[in-house]
């Protein structure tokens, strides 16, 4: 195990930004930490650096308690949003800094500068200062500083926040190389879903300072424990339906009541994915008019309006929707196929139902 | 307010030796002269800030702060005016040579101020004709304190000048609003506070000066001598008491004038937002 | 040389700002303006220097060889060199703990910091009298120990530190509070030390507004008059500095020796200016690129 959190909580003042929060997070993997802004995830990263110091609970690394120990001895990476470059030292000096710190003889020094240069692609920039440099060499630079002593664990936070969207995408996939060549534990912490999906072998999801769930991309998509869980991951159709005489149902969508009575209130999620759409008007049960559709790549999005103003997400391919012959303003038919239960007069369910 | 433990060590240490190094320098002086004020009798305090000698002192101190305040104010607002929005040859040495009154020796100043406008001086000699006289005279004053406190308007509203928003102006223009009106009726009114500020610093710096006035002045008293050359007097006569009331006089006057440039920075923020 | 000014240039030969003005009312306001600084500053600096050679260059040169003008060229170098680093310690230690750490009364303490500023000098002086000197309880205490403070150079140095206070604080408490603590978290994450977080990442970060404050502070040490002649006695050849050399030589009616002396002030200040305009040029040129 290379980093556990037991019980971790920290207040700022009466406010709990971090509750009874546990997870563990294996040796070499690369774990992202999501959440909306406030939830908690950059403090426990500066947790784990030593930056901040819990009011209760442990943190080990390594097996050892580092609670007590300060940050300077913990032997982490850490990589700040806004990097934190030595403004004053090039980005030679900027990266040699940790090892002159711990005292590395200089032909060593020069030695690992000089592979972290080829492992992140920075030759030619030994002699530059920090704003001379882009925000994707910035990035590099703060990564390889973070490196160059060797860390335990490597943390960054919302290390893709700085960069403009264009070169996120090929920086997601840098950073899934750069782990893989490297192969040191990786926390990093977003507040993009999207991200955390895709460069992410597991997912710890915070909200207002507890952790609501931890699993792989797959797993939180598609088993989410909670509302939460399931609407910040990835897009779903919520609805909340009422018992009337034993049907649970909201406008022209009607479901089983779940054991419930007249009355009792009932919320139910289910992804674009699982609303099958037809361009015959009477192939389905339900009838809407397409709205809008969507352009989202090779997948479309779809937006169905129900005659009683619902407006329900659907998703497909480019092929299927060209097959189908659907048209925006058009009358089309669907079903769901499948749902989730979020949420039962209050109690918290989540088995995914078969509708059909 | 969120209470954190930074981990960046030394807070203890610096914070220690600020408060250590604050108090042996200023805290605990102050306190003396404060201590020293409560050891005298009313009757005391009266005879030495209300005698006539003293009055006298406070009228030019304050009416030639004020003089000297109000002058900078005028060429203030014309020279920072004209520093920002106008270009003209030698106008980075002029902008800089602004700052020329804090870096001179006061004591300098005075020197050199005194020969200007003695009777042979450059500047005397021309003003002597003219039945002015420069030195030994309540003039000399406020000429000395003219120097001593002219960066403080301009240095206050460059900045601001500059921050104006040149679409008022245009908006004005258009309005069918002349130059001058434009100018008096909407600019100036903006940089008021400003101004006021400007002037509140400039005349806190004057009624404490004391360097540059003994040179030109010739401290004859009741005529030409102010509070703080009164408070040396005063000490050279051995009379502790009689020093310490009249610099209990100034420091007042000192704190309120802070009290009021504190709240007329922060009026000025909110006014200019 | 300035990038600004010549767009400036080049735009005004083209068309003329609306908000510009007429051009011969701003000649007439140059003008005046021109009129009322060489007045109130260019004709004394050049006076200075004028007076100080009308004698001729000899004299000039006589009259700072004489032992007073020596000794107090020498009693201000002493007092300078004690008072500013003094402060300049200071100065960091408060910008240190103001600027990096949160804590109750602040306001309070950036208050008192910026307090002896407005302080006449003076009062200041007086201050140091009455704690100091023979007619207080621990001046006689002092003086029962053989420590003389007033009428001696540890007075003159307390009193250029109390007046000379706030400059190198002021000055790095804002530059240290913009750059904020991330830059020294991340030293701490590398595994630097307090000491080395501060010396290789904070020191850097603020070297030059560290040079700003401390030339501002020298200028004001050496120059200080009001109050440390209250605390000096006057003794010539012992406890005179040269802006009290200045005053005597002045009352003397030694008016070439006041002007030499002077003249050197005069030096030191244009040097200092020299230096503040050349730093804020530079902090300029780097807040327009970046």
């Amino acid at each position: 195990m290379s980093i556990e959190l037991k019980k971790v909580t920290k207040y700022f003042g009466d406010f709990p930004a971090v509750y009874d929060v546990s997870f563990a997070v294996n040796e070499g993997e690369l774990v992202a930490l999501l959440g909306p802004s406030g939830s908690g995830k950059t403090t426990v990263l500066r947790l784990i650096a030593g930056l901040e110091t819990p009011d209760r609970g442990e943190i080990y690394i390594r097996g050892k308690k580092v609670n007590n120990i300060p940050v300077q001895q913990r032997n982490i990476g850490f990589v700040f949003q806004s990097y934190a470059l030595f403004k004053s030292m090039t980005v030679f000096e900027n990266i040699a800094f940790g090892l002159k710190i711990k005292k590395w003889k200089k032909t060593e020094i020069e030695q690992r500068v000089k592979e972290l240069f080829e492992l992140l692609d920075l030759k030619g920039l030994e002699e530059r200062f920090p704003h001379q440099l882009s925000g994707g060499q910035r990035q590099r630079v703060a990564i390889a500083r973070a490196l160059a002593p060797k860390p335990n664990v490597l943390l960054l936070d919302e290390p893709f926040g700085a960069v403009d969207a264009k070169i996120r995408q090929e920086l997601r996939e840098w950073l899934v190389h750069l782990h893989h060549d490297v192969n040191v534990t990786t926390i990093f912490v977003t507040h993009d879903q999207e991200e955390a999906m895709e460069v992410a072998s597991r997912i710890v999801i915070f909200s207002k300072g507890c952790l609501e769930q931890i699993g792989t991309p797959r797993d939180v998509y598609e088993n989410p424990v909670n509302e939460f869980v399931a609407r910040f991951v990835g897009v779903m159709n919520v609805l909340e339906l009422v018992v009337t005489n034993g049907v649970a149902r909201i406008g022209e969508l009607e479901f089983p009541p779940h054991g419930l009575i007249d009355g009792q209130k009932l919320r139910i999620g289910f992804r674009p994915y699982a609303v099958n759409v037809s361009s015959d008007p009477n192939r389905y049960r339900y009838k809407a008019i397409l709205r809008h559709t969507y352009f989202l790549g090779i997948m479309l999005r779809l937006e169905l309006e129900l005659p009683s103003g619902i407006v329900i997400k659907a998703r497909m391919s480019k092929e299927e929707y060209n097959s189908l012959g659907l048209q925006d303003g058009k009358e089309v038919s669907f079903e769901i196929k499948q749902y989730r239960i979020l949420s039962k007069e209050g109690n918290q369910l989540s088995e995914e139902i078969p509708a059909v | 307010m969120f209470k954190r433990k930074n981990p960046l060590p030394g807070f203890g240490l610096s914070l220690g030796f600020t408060m250590m190094y604050l108090s042996v320098i200023v805290l605990l002086p102050l306190c003396v002269l404060v201590f020293k004020t409560f050891e005298m009798s009313w009757e005391e305090f009266w005879r030495w800030t209300i005698n006539e000698r003293a009055i006298a002192s406070y009228k030019l101190t304050f009416g030639a702060s004020f003089c000297a305040a109000l002058l900078n104010s005028v060429f203030g607002i014309l020279t920072a005016w004209v520093l920002v929005r106008h270009d003209f040859p030698g106008k980075r040495l002029i902008d800089a040579l602004v700052d020329f009154p804090f870096a001179l020796p006061t004591a300098v100043a005075g020197l050199t101020l005194a020969e200007l406008f003695s009777a042979n001086g450059w500047l005397g000699k021309m003003l002597e004709p003219m039945g002015i006289q420069g030195v030994y005279s309540p003039i000399g004053v406020v000429i000395a304190l003219t120097f001593v406190g002219m960066p403080f308007v301009i240095r206050t509203l460059q900045p601001v000048i500059e921050s104006l928003d040149l679409e008022i102006e245009e908006a004005a223009l258009i309005l069918g609003a002349s130059r001058t009106r434009t100018f008096f009726s909407v600019i100036l009114p903006m940089l008021l506070p400003t101004i006021i500020t400007g002037f509140a610093l400039a005349f806190a710096r004057a009624i404490g000066e004391y360097g540059s006035i003994v040179f030109i002045s010739g401290n004859i008293p009741y005529k030409t001598e102010i509070a703080p050359v009164l408070i040396v007097m005063r000490l050279e006569e051995y009379n502790y008491v009689g020093a310490t009331a009249i610099a209990l006089v100034l420091l007042v006057v000192s704190f309120l004038l802070l009290a009021l440039i504190n709240w007329l920075q922060s009026w000025s923020e909110r006014f200019l937002e | 040389m300035d990038g600004t000014i010549k767009t400036y240039k080049e735009k005004s030969a083209g068309q003329r700002r609306v908000t510009e003005g007429s051009p011969v009312v701003k000649w007439i306001l140059i003008l005046i303006c021109l009129v009322f600084l060489s007045t109130f500053l260019l004709l004394p600096l050049i006076n200075v220097f004028a007076q100080a050679f009308a004698k001729g260059i000899g004299l000039y040169f006589k009259s700072l060889a004489l032992p007073e003008s020596l000794s107090a060229i020498k009693m201000t170098l002493i007092v300078a060199a004690i008072s500013v680093p003094l402060n300049v310690l200071f100065g960091i230690a408060a910008a240190w703990s103001i600027a990096k750490f949160r804590f109750p009364g602040k306001t309070i303490l950036l208050t008192f910091i910026d307090l002896p500023f407005s302080i006449s000098p003076v009062v200041a002086g007086l201050m140091y009298v009455l704690l100091y000197g023979l007619q207080g309880h621990l001046g006689q205490w002092l003086d029962e120990h053989d420590i003389q403070i007033i009428f001696n150079l540890p007075g003159m140095v307390l009193v250029t530190i109390f007046v000379t206070f706030p400059f190198v604080a002021r000055e790095l408490i804002p530059i240290m509070q913009s750059v904020g603590v991330e830059q020294e978290h991340a030293a701490l994450t590398l595994g630097a030390s307090g000491w080395q977080t501060f010396w290789y990442v904070t020191l850097p970060s603020v070297k030059w507004g560290l040079l700003y404050g401390i030339i501002l502070c020298n200028a004001r040490a050496m120059g200080e008059f009001g109050a440390v002649s209250v605390v000096s006695g006057h003794i010539t050849g012992r406890t005179d500095t040269m802006p009290l050399m200045v005053e005597k030589f002045y009352n003397d009616f030694n008016s070439v020796a006041a002007f030499s002396l002077s003249s050197l002030l005069a030096l030191l200040a244009l040097i200092t200016l020299f230096i503040k305009t050349w730093l804020e040029w530079r902090q300029y040129r780097i807040e327009r690129k970046a």
